[in-house]
């Protein structure tokens, strides 16, 4: 997700960074290079201009600042205007008073329509609402009969009648308000803007249910028409926002940025996945952060506290804390983990993966975790108590009965056994020593550049509260403490604790409002 | 292993349940994924490509038993076990559908002229200037840009035309926009674009012993998600019934929720039989299917319709590389694949392109949606680096919009 634009990004500013001064020259390299990775993103071209416009106007007019570099300064100013475009807030959804609150959702044909439908039916249930889909794509062959798969799959009810859309839209309507649901989601057939007898339909649509929401429905791939396309339905419709779809491929998704400058609508929500499950909301403030090679950790806190089970997670810890994490506790953790979505959806939100590690996880499913349970689930309780008597015979036994060859059952027995080292220093001595020895075994990001970060944020980039930054800033504290490069250093937790606590108590501050304020 | 620090950290400073639960996640999700990486990596360096000869019927491998567990849990991997739902479905008559009422059949000019005018300023502007200066350049470069032409081979382009200027061959912009349009032309016209249709296979390079031992011409349409495939395999079936070739689809994308409803319409639409496997059913088993099934009962063309699939996802192009070695076991014979590519799509379409080139060996490039404003002018940069020609052109919804490439009209389009 914005991983290229993020690396792009990185590459320039590291340069910037070591530098001590910014002439003028540098200030135009730095914007020809911005210009186009913007532009390689899709960013559309007018958008590139004035975002780099603006860069540069304030980058003549620096003041030197005592406590920052001028590369740091300048990597300020981007990541402001960045904010400024993705704006700052999250859409907040109001409810109607007179439910139900309906919403409509328009796009071009393959931008995601249906799917996104389903996924935000499935958003609106998990946030206790009771939603009612209804299919009034009546033009694509089976669309309304996928759109009923996909609600059957999300547990909603889907309702449609082979009429005409504008019939079935004030049908729908009436079915919400008999079956007493205080969501009404439309989903809609794909349309071109210059259609004009279509978008005349979308409005008489629109005109039968009066939606508190249309959103427009993207497609992150989208170039450089992203913006044509927006501002024609825009015009129709009065966008309320946009759901940016397909944020899982590899395309930069410049879209997001164009979309939201030329139209002056958030972008609400995005899809980041096929499972019904990744989706959620669009979060700006964050994405520029992603953009400049932060990841995006309070997202990954929001999934985990909705999916997670408390009572798991707490009996985790407390194997943790006693020493006593045995792999049996490793299965379970393991189904909480993939309750979260996919595997590499959840690595792409963190911050300092590198690249090939990020790349490779995208070959990750469940299926391979699932080898992995099935390794687990071929032990005997003994076993996986103590995996110490598992020698030679007990191997070959396990691998016959997962199917696996017994260099897999190796590999995990080896790689539990590091975890549990690991997981031992976390109960002895706080977790961000262990982490942060861990974290120095081979940091992408230098640690310097983490403090960086860090420190910028506390001294206001993007409103300066972003708890992620402080987050990684302690992080970093625990990292620094760390002796890098060394096999052993992530289980001597208990010894450098310490330092790694005090850091992280400094910077951390932010660290406390983490606590999730969107409920 | 190197990122979870900054979520340890956050965890312990607010120390809610939920995140000493994510604390714990994190390094179990790590070495998961790990262990994961370390045996994904290892099958495949024991397994190494499947040779073309592999039976259908293998064990699952780890490539097909992905996307959803639910999918995976009904997934039957044996041919012949997903055989009994399959089915020829009789191609009935249509009901009567809207559509072709109120289009007239599709022009390549025609259609794109509705999307015309949104660039015309710019070329405008140049031609209208008595000589060539730096907004000359600008203009052209904007041009190219919104046209998501891209800024390599923007660059690329205009810097060669700034040497023919340089050295006097082009003298005043209307010459250099000419130039720069025969360029374009040439550059979109330098592959092949000459589609393997039923009639002239005999002419191709395959010597005629193997071309009777596999009879059956398969089609595969591949692409990432929502770009029409199954929308461009209905209209590529209707064009080939309607030139009396008998036609098979087969209803590869098991995946989406009711693709196969959406294909079986198009096989009454297009007078075409069809080939379906379950839902969440392995999509290489559908394919051996139709490619059997058109043997017995002598369809020429197999029309194989994919689940959409982004080129970032390792898995899902390993599964398409199966459902291509499967397709091109006799009787079969894959003789195009193509890539179909949504007119909307930026820069990122060079990296499919790239993916599946690479992948399934892609013979040509499909354009859709180009009736809308977006110009497709990634397909340049596509051809430039990779030397894939665009074969077929969508131009809307109707059965009949579907065209051959014509470079000429496209170039103008752009502009």
């Amino acid at each position: 997700m914005f991983e290229s634009l993020t690396d792009r990004f990185e590459g320039i500013l590291t340069r910037l960074r070591s530098r001590g001064r910014l002439t003028e020259a540098d200030i135009d390299e730095v914007l020809r290079e911005i210009r186009t990775a913007l532009l390689e993103a899709d960013v559309e071209i007018g958008v590139v201009r004035n975002f780099t416009q603006a860069v540069r106007e304030r980058c003549i007019g620096l003041e030197l600042s005592q406590n920052l570099s001028p590369g740091q300064q300048v990597i300020k100013i981007v990541n402001d205007e960045l904010v400024a475009i993705l704006g700052g807030e999250t859409l907040k959804i109001s409810y109607a008073g007179r439910p139900p609150t309906v919403i409509l959702l328009a796009g071009l044909q393959g931008s995601g329509k249906t799917t996104a439908s389903a996924k935000l039916a499935r958003w609106f249930k998990q946030q206790g609402r009771n939603p009612l889909l209804v299919g009034a794509d009546l033009q694509r062959p089976a669309a309304v009969d996928q759109l009923r798969v996909l609600g059957q799959q999300a547990g909603i009810t889907v309702f449609s009648e082979p009429s005409d859309p504008v019939a079935v839209a004030t049908a729908g309507l009436e079915e919400a308000k008999r079956l007493g649901r205080d969501v009404l989601i439309v989903d809609t057939a794909g349309r071109l803007a210059i259609d004009e007898a279509l978008m005349d339909e979308i409005r008489h649509i629109a005109g039968a249910v009066n939606p508190h929401y249309t959103f427009l429905v993207i497609d992150a791939m989208t170039g450089q028409d992203a913006v044509a396309t927006a501002a024609a339905f825009h015009e129709a419709l009065s966008l309320d926002g946009v759901i940016l779809t397909k944020l899982d491929g590899d395309a930069r998704g410049g879209a997001a940025l164009s979309v939201k400058e030329v139209v002056g609508r958030p972008i609400a929500f995005a899809s980041t996945g096929e499972k019904l499950d990744d989706f959620d909301q669009f979060h700006p403030d964050r994405m520029a952060d992603r953009i400049l090679g932060m990841g995006d950790v309070l997202s990954l806190i929001e999934q985990a506290e909705r999916t997670m089970d408390r009572d798991v997670a707490t009996k985790g810890a407390a194997a943790i804390i006693e020493g006593r994490f045995t792999l049996e506790d490793f299965l379970e953790q393991l189904q909480q983990v993939k309750k979260m979505g996919s595997m590499s959806g959840m690595l792409s939100l963190l911050p300092g993966v590198p690249k090939d590690v990020k790349q490779a996880s995208s070959a990750i499913d469940d299926r391979q975790i699932g080898q992995v349970e099935a390794i687990i689930r071929s032990m005997t309780p003994g076993e996986r108590v103590n995996p110490a008597v598992i020698d030679g015979a007990r191997r070959v036994r396990i691998a016959n009965g997962s199917g696996t060859a017994t260099s897999d059952v190796n590999a995990l027995l080896k790689q539990f056994k590091e975890m549990q080292k690991m997981m031992k220093g976390m109960g002895k001595g706080g977790m961000s020593g262990a982490l942060g020895g861990m974290f120095g075994r081979g940091p992408k990001m230098s640690p310097q550049a983490i403090a960086e970060m860090a420190e910028l944020s506390e001294t206001g980039a993007g409103g300066g509260e972003l708890p992620a930054f402080a987050g990684t800033g302690a992080g970093a504290g625990a990292l620094g403490a760390g002796p890098t490069a060394s096999p052993g250093a992530g289980m001597g937790g208990g010894r450098r604790s310490s330092k790694g606590k005090g850091k992280g108590g400094k910077k951390g501050k932010g660290g406390g409002r983490v606590t999730p304020k969107s409920r | 292993m190197i990122v979870s620090s900054a979520v340890a950290s956050a965890a312990i400073s607010a120390s809610s349940d939920v995140l000493v639960g994510l604390a714990i996640a994190i390094p179990v999700l790590i070495v998961g994924v790990g262990a994961g990486v370390g045996l994904r990596l290892r099958g495949r360096g024991v397994k190494g490509p499947v040779p073309p000869g592999e039976v259908v019927s293998d064990a699952p491998t780890d490539v097909e038993l992905e996307r959803s567990a639910e999918a995976t849990r009904t997934a039957t991997p044996d041919a012949e076990t997903t055989a009994p739902p399959a089915s020829v479905e009789a191609a009935e008559r249509a009901e009567p559908v809207e559509e072709a009422a109120t289009l007239e059949p599709a022009t390549y000019r025609g259609r794109l002229g509705k999307a015309r005018g949104l660039l015309a300023g710019y070329l405008g502007s140049v031609r209208s200037k008595g000589k060539i200066d730096s907004t000359t350049w600008d203009d052209l470069e904007e041009a190219l840009i919104r046209a998501d032409v891209g800024v390599g081979a923007t660059d690329a382009l205009l810097n060669e035309l700034r040497g023919r200027v340089k050295s006097n061959e082009i003298v005043g912009p209307e010459a250099l926009v000419d130039a720069l349009k025969s360029d374009l032309v040439s550059m979109l016209s330098t592959a092949d674009a000459a589609l393997a249709m039923p009639g002239s296979l005999a002419a191709g390079d395959d010597n005629d012993a193997d071309d009777d031992a596999r009879p059956v011409a398969v089609w595969l349409f591949v692409g990432v998600n929502g770009v029409g495939k199954t929308t461009t395999v209905g209209k590529v079936a209707n064009r080939m019934s309607a030139a009396g070739t008998k036609v098979l689809l087969a209803a590869g994308d098991t995946f989406r929720a009711a693709a196969g409803e959406q294909l079986s319409l198009w096989a009454s639409r297009a007078d075409a039989d069809i080939v379906r496997g379950s839902e969440g059913g392995d999509p290489s088993s559908v394919v051996f299917d139709a490619v059997q099934r058109a043997a017995t009962k002598g369809h020429a063309v197999v029309l194989a319709d994919t689940a959409g699939r982004l080129h970032n996802k390792i898995n899902l192009i390993e599964e398409l590389k199966k459902i291509r070695r499967v397709a091109d076991r006799p009787p079969g014979r894959v003789v195009e694949v193509l890539l179909v590519l949504d007119a909307t799509t930026g820069q990122n379409g060079l990296a499919q392109a790239k993916v599946f080139l690479d992948a399934v060996d892609v013979s040509g490039v499909v354009l859709t949606k180009l009736d809308g404003t977006a110009k497709g002018g990634i397909v340049v940069a596509i051809q430039r680096e990779l030397g894939l020609p665009v074969k077929l052109v969508g131009l809307g919804e109707g059965v009949e919009d579907l065209v051959d490439f014509d470079p000429d009209a496209f170039v103008d389009a752009l502009f």
